[in-house]
């Protein structure tokens, strides 16, 4: 028998899932530094659609914002034609970051390191010493600086929401969002919208657990326990949980009031959510002014791979999800209300804004809980997440308690990863 | 004198929140007040998005309950250190104060790591009770806030 096979080792795939439909999550995924590389080119710099900000943050000829794809650094900007742009930040040069600054406006962006400089659209401008001086040459006659521009990256807005894309075969970014999602994404922004500035959180996780989070409507009464202690929130509310048709990789939790709901379930289970006779003494905090034909306390809807759009009450927020590193992310949550919110309205977006972010009432669990599984996880990487609720009832998306979406989703990325199944 | 008072009122706020007493936090404050924690970049670009923002005492009242109560959370163990006051009277006899201040957390396994720097802007009104904050806002500068904020600054 030939011990030494002609081709070599056949190399060992990074991650197999146990089970091909998405009920079983290798841990590796939530720590391997090879698969967080892999996500960088198959996810980020793959055939998706990444968001940027809003364009409400870059309103005037000039105006740009620094941020990420995946943790390839960007910059987002409006043109002086009013037209978006956005380029890899890294000098055509020698590679150093060319704006170092997180906002501004400039037409004009220069390499601090041998002043290149680019315009607005990261084309390149100027190079010095280009044609020498003095009995120095400058650069040789073949240079041409049509080729040195910066990566430029194609760029689209979609109801003032910027997104940008490394991939030239992706869709439109109308397509990419798709059908199922369009509608609620067209609910929240069905007017223009005013930047009302952002909050940023670190966690040390991985960004996936997050993604889980947003996709898990089973979690929120269980952990987030000021919706039961106030008597807000109950499982048995009316909600429906989509997953988009295409790739399952976007979703949207939209969740209706429901009056009749009472805490009998939570009691007779025994569950330590319920907590009878605190009250808050200001309970406008909760208030929901009717803003949209279809009243919902919660709208969350992740559009795959860095935004999640969230209506919670009367709080709007663009949350961007920023891996940065196998073990950590960063949330940037963009607060926003419409242009032409009365000022009571704008007053309670910003009161409401205590509901979310890193110290939100319903939300600063959400944190806490991925980086208890990130450090549950970290060892026994061929141990698996088990995600089972709901699994007999696929065709049921009206009810919270359910890890529907979730599974759709380690389906997709295990498609995009390339990721197999074990034999059974 | 003043200052000293000003000083010990900050010290007394400073120990309570220190020393897990944060149900005598909102007595620091006048029933009418604002309190809210605004990171460095918004309050620079004019923009208001706050982590908390609390426009009276019984929202302070309702964080302390929630606190204890419904929100789950790895109990902080901050310790401030407050220095650079800068104080003056203003035209009614209120007093308005700036002070930076470092927070270090150290964490249920023993690590200490700096959580939060910035600094307080602070108006002080003297009721019956002594003085009192009408308005206490923390521009921070550690734009990242680690994995969640529960306690106030």
């Amino acid at each position: 028998m030939d011990q030494h096979s002609p081709t070599g080792p056949v190399p060992e795939p990074l991650a197999v899932f146990p089970r091909a439909d998405g009920s079983r999550v290798p841990y590796k995924v939530f720590s391997d530094a090879e698969i967080y590389a892999l996500e960088q080119e198959r996810i980020y710099r793959g055939p998706t659609w990444n968001f940027l900000g809003l364009e409400a943050e870059i309103p005037k000829p000039g105006d740009y914002k620094s941020t990420f794809i995946g943790d390839t650094p960007v910059v987002m900007t409006r043109a002086e034609d009013g037209t978006l742009a956005a380029w890899v930040n890294r000098c055509a040069h020698r590679g150093a970051v060319v704006c170092r600054l997180p906002r501004g406006n400039a037409l004009s962006h220069s390499c601090v390191y041998h002043q290149w400089s680019f315009g607005t659209k990261g084309n390149l401008q100027g190079v010095p010493f280009r044609r020498g001086q003095k009995d120095a040459t400058g650069m040789p006659k073949d240079f041409d600086p049509k080729q040195h521009n910066l990566r430029q990256l194609r760029v689209e807005s979609y109801r003032g929401l910027v997104f940008a894309t490394f991939s030239d075969t992706v869709e439109a970014l109308e397509d990419y969002i798709g059908p199922q999602m369009r509608p609620y994404v067209d609910r929240v922004f069905h007017k223009p919208v005013t930047y009302l500035g952002c909050t940023r959180q670190y966690s040390d996780s991985n960004w996936k657990l997050y993604i889980e989070n947003v996709k898990d409507p089973y979690h929120a009464s269980l952990l987030h326990l000021f919706h039961t202690t106030f008597n807000i929130f109950r499982v048995g509310m009316r909600a429906r949980c989509l997953p988009d048709s295409k790739g399952g990789m976007h979703s949207v939790i939209f969740v209706m009031k429901n009056e009749e709901e009472n805490a009998a379930d939570y009691k007779s289970q025994g569950i330590r959510s319920y907590d009878e006779g605190f009250r808050l003494e200001d309970d406008s905090i909760l208030a929901l002014e009717k803003e949209y034909e279809e009243v919902a306390t919660n709208q969350i809807q992740p559009i795959f791979p860095q935004l999640v759009i969230q209506q919670i009450h009367n709080t709007l927020v663009c949350r961007q999800l920023l891996p940065k590193g196998p073990d950590h992310f960063e949330l940037v949550f963009h607060f926003f209300g419409y242009e032409d919110d009365t000022p009571e309205m704008r007053k309670l977006r910003i009161k409401q804004a205590n509901l979310v972010g890193p110290a939100g009432f319903i939300s600063m669990e959400d944190t806490e809980a991925t980086e208890l599984v990130q450090r549950g996880t970290h060892r026994d990487s061929d141990k698996a997440s088990v995600i089972e609720m709901s699994r007999d009832a696929p065709e049921r998306q009206d009810t919270l308690i359910s890890e529907q979406l979730i599974r759709h989703f380690w389906m997709g990325y295990r498609k995009m990863m390339g990721f197999g199944v074990a034999a059974e | 004198m003043i200052r000293l008072e000003l000083m010990a009122l900050q010290d007394r706020y400073v120990a309570a929140i220190d020393n897990d007493r944060i149900e005598e936090w909102p007595g620091f404050f006048v029933e009418d007040c604002l309190y809210e924690i605004v990171s460095r970049e918004n309050e620079e670009a004019g923009l208001p998005a706050p982590v908390i923002h609390c426009d009276s005492a019984r929202m302070l009242r309702d964080r302390v309950l929630a606190l204890r109560h419904a929100n789950i959370y790895e109990k902080p163990a901050y310790r401030h250190m407050v220095s650079g006051m800068e104080w003056r009277q203003e035209a009614d006899g209120s007093y308005s104060g700036s002070s930076s201040y470092v927070v270090v957390n150290t964490s249920v396994e023993g690590e200490s790591s700096i959580y939060q720097a910035g600094r307080y802007l602070d108006q002080v009104v003297r009721t019956e009770g002594g003085l009192r904050f009408r308005q206490k806002r923390c521009i921070y500068d550690t734009l990242r806030v680690q994995t969640l904020l529960a306690f106030p600054i």
